[in-house]
């Protein structure tokens, strides 16, 4: 499934985008926790693939890679596990990109289409390193989404925003991954710059931990990513029907109700 | 040689196939204004005088060539010692921190953070923070802490706050990526001061050019001595930088360039390409690239990567990397103790243990043999103490 055209579209019909984020592996019923989130209206599903060294990644997100990959969990047995279920949206594979590196594109767009993944994000591919892969992928029909942060200048945006497939992610502060009391208000300074640079879907995340925060955000972005905040309910043993609540209160946040 | 060696400031920040700008977006604008800022300083004759004078009135430097007359008898050599263990703060780590705490304040930047493994770098950073008046934050990996407790009993004398870190290994690497999460929240009044020549572009190539005094003063002390290169060059190889600096010196001689890691952590010897840190390197990792844990008994260097221009020198041949294990590490400690009255630090005594190991055989007899010795071993006492039973 096309990620862009499917974000287009969606928000051609009036609607806020909503991306939420789960650790693959991290509990034996997480492909249930997708299916879950899929089902609480979630626009697409950003797929955390666990990585060693996640740099830009805060305590609990660091904590469920760790515990994810103790459990065995390996880039591709987490896809496979996925291409076993049809989960309605579109998936985004998100990890490091030692990751994709050592697997080799070929190999690593080879897990991604059995799992039928329609886009990639690596936080630590900037704009100058990704162009190799993102070509690749692109030519497979995977969408390679780039980052932009609350630092990077107008100008730079803009081309970030222009080389970037999918949507353009906005990192809404300075600062790792991590559940957040107030949203930053550097969220809506990102949000508001990318918007005037660029047509392609706009989506918020880092720092975007509650239905609040998603509704502060909502008149200047195209929608949200949550990850940290439903990362913490599932390590805490809440399971599809606590990501099922979850998400579903960001999606009524997002509708207006 | 290939251009980078000409041209420090490479836009692409790569030595070959190794090296670039692996950094989330967020950092971006900070990498590219120091390496700006860098790029300036390094042309500024101003910047070079200030850098100098501090090297020499306050570092210590020039720093001596030692002739290890014992040591040289006992092995059919002659071997040569570059005496970074008497600079001040004990290492050569001080070299480059002197030069990131210029562009720090250049920067206009209040506060310096650092990882650090051996402690030895912690210490140089709180040292020039001390120095120039910045904040200073270290992290250390909890394993390090408690290996290396009376540098971390120095940091803290010297006003800085040392942060254990308890995530993964608890070791260097786990420092490195604890410094650079702080460093995204942080990078507007902050500079990070990484302690190798490792990290995204330009702290390689900034870092070396900071560390290349070493080399550059070992090779006209060497032609002093002896009127002519040495046959081998020899150094350590954490991260890399004191072999860096020593070996960009002697890479258009003739001379044989031998960087020594410890058996548990050859991420050049055993490694594969992988991008970890910002930089496209050679890592120790698994099958399906998570970086796996180093294990040395040195806290310097137990880190599963290495800089990218030692992953480059060795792709193209122009320098070999060898592996030396705990056991021959701590015999090298001792003998260069008892035979030359010199306490080495256990990072250097990788390479010690080489030149002990090879002399007569991959070392001809009758060669002349340079080695840097990188720091002092004071603050290794204890922890070989307790391993040696009080020795
Ligand atoms: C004395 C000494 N030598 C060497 C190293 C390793 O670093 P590098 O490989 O960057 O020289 C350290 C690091 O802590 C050190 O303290």
């Amino acid at each position: 499934m096309a990620l862009e055209a499917r974000l287009r579209a969606r928000r051609a019909g009036g609607a806020k985008l909503l991306v939420p984020y789960v650790t693959a592996g991290l509990t034996d019923d997480w492909v249930r926790v997708v299916e879950a989130v899929a089902a609480a209206g979630a626009d697409a599903i950003e797929i955390g693939i666990p990585f060693s060294d996640p740099i830009i990644d805060g305590p609990v997100i660091q904590a469920a890679s760790q515990t994810a990959l103790e459990r065995g969990v390996t880039p591709a047995s987490a896809l496979a596990e996925l291409g076993e279920v049809s989960i309605g949206v579109p998936l985004v594979a998100m990890t490091y990109c030692n990751l994709l590196f050592h697997a080799g594109f070929q190999r690593y767009a080879g897990w991604l289409e059995e799992a039928g993944v329609a886009g990639t994000i690596f936080p630590d591919l900037p704009k100058e390193e990704a162009r190799p892969w993102a070509e690749f992928a692109a030519g497979k029909g995977i969408a390679n989404v780039l980052l932009v942060a609350p630092t990077t200048s107008e100008e730079r945006a803009r081309a970030i925003a222009a080389e970037s497939r999918g949507f353009v992610y906005g990192v809404g502060l300075m600062g790792v991954t991590g559940v957040r009391e107030q949203l930053a208000a550097s969220a809506i300074g990102v949000a508001k710059r990318l918007k005037s640079v660029t047509d392609r879907p706009v989506l918020i995340g880092v720092g975007v931990s509650s239905p609040l925060h998603a509704r502060q955000l909502a008149p200047h972005a195209d929608g949200v990513v949550v990850g940290s905040a439903l990362v913490k309910i599932l390590a805490d043993g809440g399971g599809p029907e606590g990501a099922y609540d979850f998400v579903s209160s960001l999606r009524q946040a997002l509708d207006g109700q | 040689m290939s251009s980078v060696f000409a041209n420090p400031g490479s836009a692409s920040g790569y030595f070959g196939d190794f090296g670039g700008r692996f950094v989330p977006e967020p950092l971006m604008a900070a990498v590219r204004e120091l390496e700006d800022l860098f790029t300036a300083a390094w042309e500024d004759p101003a910047f070079q005088a200030e850098y100098h004078s501090i090297l020499t009135g306050y570092a210590g430097r020039p720093t001596p060539v030692t002739y290890c007359a014992n040591l040289s008898q006992d092995l059919g050599i002659e071997l040569y010692l570059k005496r970074e263990d008497l600079t001040h703060t004990g290492s050569h780590k001080i070299n480059n921190v002197v030069g990131q705490a210029l562009l720090t304040r250049r920067m206009g930047k209040s506060r310096i953070i650092a990882e650090t493994g051996a402690g030895q770098h912690g210490v140089a950073t709180a040292t020039a923070a001390a120095l120039f008046g910045l904040k200073c934050t270290v992290y250390m990996g909890a394993v390090d802490v408690k290996r290396q407790a009376l540098n971390v009993f120095r940091m803290r004398l010297l006003g800085a706050e040392v942060v254990p870190v308890n995530s993964g290994s608890r070791t260097l690497k786990d420092a490195i990526n604890e410094a650079m999460r702080e460093w995204v929240a942080c990078v507007e009044d902050t500079h990070y001061c990484i302690g190798s020549v490792m990290g995204p572009h330009p702290y390689p190539l900034m870092v070396r050019q900071f560390q290349r005094v070493i080399g550059d003063e070992a090779r006209s002390q060497m032609h002093e001595a002896i009127g002519t290169d040495p046959d081998f060059v020899v150094a350590c190889v954490g991260g890399g930088s004191n072999a860096a600096g020593t070996f960009t010196a002697f890479l258009e001689s003739d001379a044989a360039i031998v960087g020594v890691e410890p058996a548990g952590g050859a991420a050049v010897g055993r490694g594969t390409p992988g991008v970890v840190h910002g930089m496209r390197s050679q890592f120790l990792q698994d099958e399906f690239g998570q970086v796996e844990e180093a294990q040395s008994i040195s806290a310097g260097l137990d880190y599963p990567g290495v800089g990218p221009e030692h992953a480059y020198l060795a792709s193209i041949g122009r320098a070999r990397y060898e592996a030396v294990d705990d056991a021959a590490v701590l015999n090298a400690f001792q003998v260069l103790s008892r035979r030359e009255g010199i306490i080495p630090a256990l990072e250097p005594a990788h390479a010690i243990a080489w030149v002990l190991a090879e002399a007569g055989s991959t070392i001809p007899r009758g060669s002349r043999v340079l080695v840097t010795l990188s720091g002092r071993g004071d603050k290794d006492s204890e922890q070989v103490a307790e391993i040696l039973g009080g020795a």
